[in-house]
């Protein structure tokens, strides 16, 4: 399906967000937006999340954790004063299994053994579980650990210890620089930040009398928590099952960090031999769990004088925190976006990972591109400033085009819109007119000031206001031979009781799993949805079909599902003479029983990436994602206010236009938040903002006004052309609301987020008050080749 | 001690401690786990409920100051609208809209809603802002969320 040229706006939805389907729409499309499935549960109050579930006899489970960020483990020492009988006390020497949170690396315990060394603050070393909450909390302080401090590692670059390592090569680097005209050079750098959903962890291990645990609790994918559980507590398949409850938001936290929860949850049930309620508390969750990965990204890039790129060298350092997790392939995601959507003939990107003594990092909504390209953005505005050229004109110039060649080697065969949401995004906003307008008023306010290259201004400006704009890709489902590695199973069954059932392993945490699928093979089969179940998300039930993560679940699975329920119908009506299946499912599931098609991933056709060497198609496909945020700055206090965001998404295929919209708003604004107020601050390897009063997330005024453009340009491997939704907005919001932050006051905020003091301080060393033209401040490494 | 009060419409006891959160009173003891802990210190407004017509942090609140009070959470929403198998229509704009994702803010936000509405307010986007500020939510960044209220305000929902 090659790429078409953009129609004119065609829909225009009831909330207001267009539809802009390039030419012709993909077979199958199903265009109503069914209710939400479990909406009605969750706005009664009646849907179960896991802490509201009673479980009778349950005790309660609580971790004993580490104060230190880098030590020996000498000793557990309970308080020989106090009654230690009534409450179980779990260690490292009461695992059946492997004392390993199984994952990539056997690198993490489930708990510090005593001998073993403590790596970071909050680190799990003993477990406790009472019958009520107020005894864990009066017993807690009596456990005491003895350690012998160990000397910690904090930066990155520092650590000797490394996850992981990438190199791309693309063509001849130095030949690149030398055929540039000018060359610019910059640092990026961007800090942790906290996934935040509103539930907090939570697990309830609940054992059997055949010495299984059945583990009900919030995640996202209950396989990696049976893996888990199999292989630290030795249990069989059968023995540990894993059930999901509602789940309270995930946004990539809830991927990895829920194994370690229900570990501790099981490990204290089988000691108790009892229920086990393990409800983390936020200021628990902030501490202990994972974030996403701090970066540090520089970049050289040479460049002819009307724009074209001729060379990108990219360094990316990512801290992965004390143990491994995901850290491998959140780089690797970050490292292949790193140069952004634009072609270039020569490319190096070199990156790494490091171990610090700092709490894990691990998977966040982006999976490592929202860093890179961050960076990445940020530095093509600095060079379109230096070349006095609009940043919608050099991305023109720029952006990858049907048949482009990425720095993997990889040939964009088919659907690409960089164009297209670029031209959408700066159409809509109107957005060259808003910058004539910003300059008109920065100028004006030139020479307004009373104290010379201060902050402070007399004049009746208190703000400014500016505009930005940012362009973004994002590789459709798991990197390289993920999905081949993966081989999901989804199944769609026709039951004996005439009933359609959907079995898969992906969860619904908000994004509307349990809708879409239905609505999917509902259309698929021409039955209506009513007649579509979603079966639980229990590992007794349903067969791994991978994991609910990298915006897989639409695409990949939902395009299992859409193939399992052509073969099922197709089945059916060879039984019935080729009668249409709506009219004979009935009928044919009394007479002939259950019919279940199992569907199996096949490699996408033509798609071959050698990790070797990192080159390849690194995705079937990518996203393409266009971002402009209009802001006003306060020029007394530096605080920003992002008044609107208008955010350009192509996902392939619109399968339910409110869902995706929500989709698009939800991640737009925790980009808004990473730019400007989230942040997690350190001391001795220990979050110092590990509550809600500390740590900010955007509120109702925060949040700008996000008008969603959806773009579908389809993807011919998937029956349906999705290619997934969830993080796309994610990548492009925080470098457009500092590019507009610049065009608002002509600093260059180059750390997120872009606090009022950072954006102070930029301004009273700005050599000038207006639009920065010409080389800034931090514009040192500039040079003219 | 034992503490008497209102809860949508009905009569509850509870032989508690008086500086028992309402949150766990309601949670716990009169097993309204409609009503979400999302941070236990008044930051998200999670656990917002209606008390006396004002919306409060329920993790903020002890029960000895809800004695001889009316509270209304989640589940007394659409008491009436339930029996006849509906939703009021604050939860249908919610529902239509797609202002609720993951759910778990939700109750909350509804409280704060219909506390606004039933305080007069009206469709303006500003206003609607002020009046969820208290209500945090990660998944829909807000936008339809305030378009549920508004609708529901101009009584198009």
């Amino acid at each position: 399906m090659p790429t078409r040229t953009l129609t004119p706006v065609i829909d225009r939805g009831t909330a207001g967000a267009l539809v802009v389907t390039p030419g012709e729409v993909a077979a199958g499309r199903a265009t109503a937006s069914p209710l939400r499935r479990e909406g009605p549960a969750k706005l009664t109050g009646l849907a179960k999340y896991t802490d509201d579930l009673v479980f009778p006899g349950a005790w309660y489970g609580l971790t004993i954790r580490s104060t230190e960020a880098h030590a020996r483990l000498v000793a557990i020492e309970p308080d020989p004063d106090v009654d230690w009988l009534s409450v179980v006390i779990a260690t490292a020497a009461d695992i059946p299994g492997d004392n390993v949170v199984s994952l990539i690396k056997d690198d993490q315990p489930m708990l510090v053994p005593v001998g073993g060394e403590i790596q970071h603050h909050a680190e799990p070393v003993a477990l406790l579980a009472a019958p009520d909450r107020e005894t864990l909390r009066r017993l807690k302080g009596h456990i005491r650990l003895v350690t012998e401090p160990l000397p910690p590692v904090f930066d990155p670059e520092a650590s000797d210890h490394e996850f992981s390592r990438i190199q791309i090569l693309h063509g001849d680097l130095d030949a690149g620089f030398e055929a540039a005209d000018v060359i610019l050079e910059g640092e990026y750098r961007v800090g942790h930040q906290e996934q935040l959903y509103i539930e907090n962890q939570a697990m309830i291990a609940v054992p059997g009398d055949d010495g299984g645990i059945v583990i009900h609790g919030s995640m996202q994918c209950p396989y990696y928590i049976h893996n888990a559980m199999k292989r630290a507590l030795k249990l069989s398949s059968v023995e540990a099952r894993v059930i999901q409850e509602e789940t309270g938001g995930g946004f990539g936290g809830k991927e990895e960090y829920p194994s370690i929860v229900a570990l501790h949850a099981a490990l204290l049930a089988l000691k108790a031999k009892r229920p086990i309620r393990m409800i983390y508390d936020r200021h628990e969750d902030l501490a202990a769990t994972t974030k996403r990965h701090p970066a540090i990204i520089r970049h050289r890039t040479g460049v002819k004088r009307d724009g074209t790129l001729v060379a990108q060298d990219i360094e990316v350092v990512m801290d992965g925190g004390a143990y491994c997790t995901l850290t491998p392939v959140v780089l690797s995601r970050g490292a292949i976006h790193a140069a952004g959507p634009y072609r270039c003939p020569n490319v190096r990107i070199r990156a790494r990972a490091t171990r610090t003594n700092t709490p894990p990092n691990g998977a966040f909504r982006g999976f490592g591109a929202p860093q890179t390209q961050f960076a990445a953005e940020t530095h093509l505005n600095r060079l379109a400033e230096r070349l006095r050229l609009s940043p919608a004109e050099l991305r023109h110039r720029n952006a990858y085009r049907l048949g482009d060649t990425t720095p993997t080697g990889q040939v964009l065969r088919e659907s690409v819109a960089a164009e297209e949401v670029l031209r959408m995004a700066t159409d809509f906003s109107g957005f060259e007119a808003g910058r004539a307008a910003t300059a008109r008023r920065a100028a004006e306010r030139i020479g307004s000031g009373t104290i010379p290259a201060g902050a402070l201004w007399t004049g009746t400006d208190r703000t400014a206001s500016g505009i930005g704009l940012a362009l973004a890709w994002h590789g459709a489902g798991f990197t390289g031979s993920g999905e081949v590695r993966l081989a999901s199973v989804a199944s769609v069954e026709l039951a004996a009781d005439g009933r359609i059932r959907i079995l898969t392993a992906q969860t619904e945490m908000g994004q509307g799993t349990k809708t879409i699928f239905p609505q999917m093979v509902a259309a698929e089969l021409g039955v209506p949805i009513d007649s579509v179940d979603y079966a639980a998300q229990d590992t007794a039930e349903v067969p791994d079909s991978g994991p609910t993560v990298a915006s897989r679940t639409a695409m990949v699975v939902g395009g299992l599902c859409i193939q399992a329920a052509r073969r099922l119908k197709a089945e059916v009506e060879v039984r019935h003479a080729g009668q249409p299946f709506h009219e004979v499912f009935r009928e044919d599931a009394a007479s002939h029983g259950a019919t279940r098609i199992d569907q199996r991933f096949e490699p996408y056709p033509g798609a071959e990436f050698d990790e070797e060497t990192y080159t390849g198609d690194a995705y079937p496909a990518f996203g393409w994602a266009a971002a402009v945020a209009s802001v006003d700055v306060d020029l007394d206090t530096g605080e920003v206010t992002v008044n609107d965001v208008v955010a350009v998404d192509d996902v392939g295929k619109v399968i339910h236009r409110v869902m995706c919209e929500g989709q698009v708003e939800g991640g737009t604004l925790q980009a808004v938040g990473y730019a400007t107020i989230e942040e997690i601050k350190l001391e001795d390897g220990r979050y110092l903002n590990d509550r809600l009063a500390t740590y900010l997330i955007p509120t109702s005024l925060d949040a700008p006004r996000i008008h969603t453009v959806l773009v579908e340009a389809p993807y011919s491997g998937v029956p349906h052309g999705a290619k997934g939704v969830g993080e796309l907005p994610m990548d492009v919001a925080a470098p457009a609301v500092v590019a507009a932050i610049h065009d608002a006051v002509g600093a260059w905020i180059t750390e997120l987020p872009a606090t009022p003091e950072k954006i102070l301080a930029a301004l009273h060393g700005a050599p000038t008050r207006g639009r920065a033209v010409g080389p800034g401040p931090d514009d040192a490494g500039a040079a003219a080749a | 001690m034992s503490f008497r009060f209102l809860v949508n419409g009905a009569p509850a006891e509870v032989e508690v401690p008086g500086m028992r959160r309402l949150l766990d009173v309601l949670r716990e003891d009169l097993g309204l786990t409609g009503t979400k802990e999302g941070c236990g210190e008044g930051e998200c407004g999670a656990c917002s409920v209606i008390l006396d017509g004002q919306v409060v942090d329920a993790c903020l609140v002890p029960i000895c100051q809800v004695d001889g009070h009316i509270v209304r959470t989640v589940e007394g929403l659409s008491l009436a609208a339930r029996e006849r198998g509906a939703l009021d229509a604050l939860q249908e704009a919610f529902l239509e809209r797609g202002a609720a994702q993951c759910g778990i803010c939700t109750p909350g936000m509804l409280m704060a809603a219909r506390a606004y509405l039933d305080a007069g307010g009206g469709a303006e986007e500003g206003p609607i802002r002020e009046a969820i500020a208290g209500n945090l939510c990660r998944c829909t960044g807000y936008t339809k969320i305030v378009d549920a209220i508004a609708a529901t305000a101009s009584g198009e929902a």
